[in-house]
């Protein structure tokens, strides 16, 4: 069946937005949470989930999947509402994000939540897994692909760049790198913390197909996870997505950002009204 | 000193990969490398990872025999253990060797949140363990035990010899979940074939019995234990010798039925600092179950070990035949 991209935007974007619904929604159950992080990233998130990935909603496990690592575990609540989005996990199940007892901690874990491949948090530790699995699916035969998500603040981690000349060494051309660039670490702008620019040229350099890309424009997000998945070449490829905290939410995009962004709890509505109000508009 | 006195040579630092095995003694050449080859001729799940010591683990013998199924991580030990963890997630059963210090200091966190927290199934062989190199505390891996055993879920052997080796491998491989095994390699000796024994994963296993002192061992120091209870038998002082090559889960069972009996020192003795190995271990469980005996442990001190020849560093922290022979005299009185 063939999709003109303007019908495939439409499509993302929708997604896009509900994806940020929830992560507001989850935010709104705890009083806090990375939802500067998750507004940021719903583009990036909802390219993967709604345009780009094999999967089946109803079968997280099945053999053919493509794999997608949160190795960022922080950012959960993002990935909870993509999981929602490609009805993985039921959107109900959102009101019990951070609970005792949920299948949703803030931090993300395999053992706890369907759809998810690793138990992230300990930064770095994903895209060293994604070697391994990418080694595993091309021993096994399967055309999969194994998606690496990371922060930018990860970029500081050895482990990272020990992973990094681990794919290129072995030729893993079915690994895909999405670093989320929102140059924002706990201690501060990322450039600050520890500068890793220029990156295009380090991943360049490190032997990887490289993209950098604005995260939050969605026909350039669409592209270039088309561009990465149909490379022919043995390598592994990167996308770099400069992402801006909040976005799609004025008065968070322009709040002054620290690794989390402030929501006084009045806010939480007011933000899923500026969405739907944006969304209703863009219909 | 005068001339007239013959001077004892001093030892050299023999190479980092030099056997442990005595002058004379029977030993097996690559024990767990052979194992390995052995086993993965049955199981196709079987791969072989490294972090540039594959042939200084046994694991090349793996990689000539089965290229496909080896991956070299480089120097890399995050990447070697966190890489184990993805080929694990896909299905196999990935054997990860280097070096006992890095396996666990360098990789720990990698262990513990890659590996063990989704009980994921590596088998971590990691070589060097303890004293079985005269390179300084940099490649001895004096607390590796302790380190390891803080992991939930992780299963720890820590075998004698040849035979203990290329008896474990097929069973760490069938056991569910993640194994830390300290590796001997190149030239092992073979000391267990001289007893009724065959390795059980979890079990301790009686090599002799004594009535005057009970020593509980693992590793090369059940090698030296056997020895020390030759040795004092012509001091007729009965020594008997639990093996307890799987240090976690601890077979408490057999440890507290053989402490029970009364009349005997009990003596644990590993190649490990004093500190959280198999002597606190025994010590846990004797307590707990209200095991009181006459206790004492031989192990290496909590301390920077010296570089030097391993005769030397054995003698001066007290795991060599002799000194464990003269330290239990002692406290026989």
């Amino acid at each position: 069946m063939h999709t003109n991209r303007t019908d495939a935007h439409a499509r993302v974007a929708e997604s896009a937005y509900r994806i940020r619904r929830f992560a507001l929604q989850m935010g709104e159950v705890q009083g806090q949470g990375y939802v500067g992080q998750a507004l940021g990233y719903a583009d990036v998130l909802a390219t993967a989930y709604c345009h780009a990935m094999n999967y089946r909603a109803e079968e997280p496990g099945w053999e053919g999947r493509d794999r997608f690592l949160l190795s960022h575990g922080h950012y959960a609540i993002a990935f909870y509402a993509a999981l929602i989005e490609a009805g993985v996990i039921p959107g109900d199940e959102l009101e019990t994000y951070g609970s005792d007892d949920s299948r949703l901690p803030m931090s993300g874990m395999a053992t706890y939540t369907p759809g998810m491949e690793m138990s992230g948090g300990s930064l770095g530790q994903g895209l060293p897994i994604a070697v391994g699995i990418a080694l595993g699916l091309r021993l096994k035969g399967n055309p999969a692909f194994v998606y690496n998500s990371m922060s930018d603040g990860e970029l500081d981690e050895g482990s990272t760049w020990e992973a990094a000349m681990g794919a290129a060494h072995h030729g893993l051309g079915n690994l895909i790198c999405l670093v989320d660039i929102n140059n924002q670490q706990a201690d501060g702008p990322s450039s600050k913390v520890l500068g890793f620019e220029p990156l295009a040229d380090k991943w360049a350099a490190f032997g990887w197909h490289v993209q950098r890309v604005n995260g939050n424009d969605l026909p350039a997000v669409i592209a270039a996870f088309d561009t990465a998945r149909a490379l022919p070449d043995a390598k592994p490829r990167v996308i770099l997505f400069d992402t801006l905290m909040g976005k799609g939410v004025p008065f968070l995009e322009t709040r002054e950002k620290n690794h989390f962004i402030r929501v006084d709890p009045p806010e939480w509505q007011q933000a899923i009204d500026i969405l739907d109000q944006a969304q209703g508009a863009a219909r | 000193m005068s001339n007239s006195t013959a001077k004892k040579p001093r030892l050299t630092t023999s190479a980092m990969i030099a056997s442990i095995a005595s002058e004379g003694q029977r030993i097996k050449a690559a024990p767990f490398g052979k194992a390995l080859v052995e086993l993965a001729a049955q199981r196709q799940d079987i791969v072989g990872l490294t972090a540039d010591l594959a042939k200084y683990t046994d694991l090349h013998l793996f990689a000539q025999a089965y290229p496909e199924r080896f991956f070299q991580m480089g120097m890399a030990e995050q990447l070697l253990m966190a890489s184990a963890g993805g080929m694990a997630k896909e299905g196999f059963v990935p054997f990860a060797t280097t070096y006992a210090v890095f396996g666990t200091r360098r990789a720990f966190d990698f262990v513990h949140q890659v590996i063990a927290e989704e009980n994921l199934n590596v088998k971590m062989c990691c070589a060097l363990p303890g004293l079985t190199t005269g390179y300084g505390p940099s490649h001895q891996a004096t607390e590796d035990i302790a380190l390891m055993r803080g992991v939930p879920g992780m299963t720890i052997v820590d075998p004698c010899d040849a035979l203990d080796i290329e008896q474990a491998v097929p069973q760490i491989a069938a056991h569910d979940g993640p194994v830390y095994m300290r590796l001997l390699r190149g030239n092992v000796p073979l000391v267990l074939d001289e007893y009724d024994y065959s390795f059980e994963l979890g079990k301790a296993k009686m090599l002799r019995d004594g009535r005057d002192v009970l020593v509980i061992s693992s590793g090369i120091l059940t090698m030296r234990a056997l020895e020390v209870a030759k040795a004092l038998e012509a001091d007729k002082i009965d020594v008997g010798v639990l093996h307890v090559p799987t240090i976690k889960p601890l077979d408490t069972e057999t440890i507290l039925r053989e402490a029970r009996r009364a009349g005997r020192l009990v003596v644990v003795a590993e190649n490990h600092t004093t500190v959280g190995g198999l002597g606190e271990a025994v010590a846990t469980a004797l307590l707990t179950a209200g095991v009181t005996p006459q206790f004492r442990q031989i192990a290496l001190p909590d301390a920077f070990l010296d570089a030097g020849a391993l005769p030397t560093l054995h003698d001066r922290y007290g795991i060599s035949a002799e000194a464990m022979s003269a330290t239990i005299k002692s406290w026989l009185g």
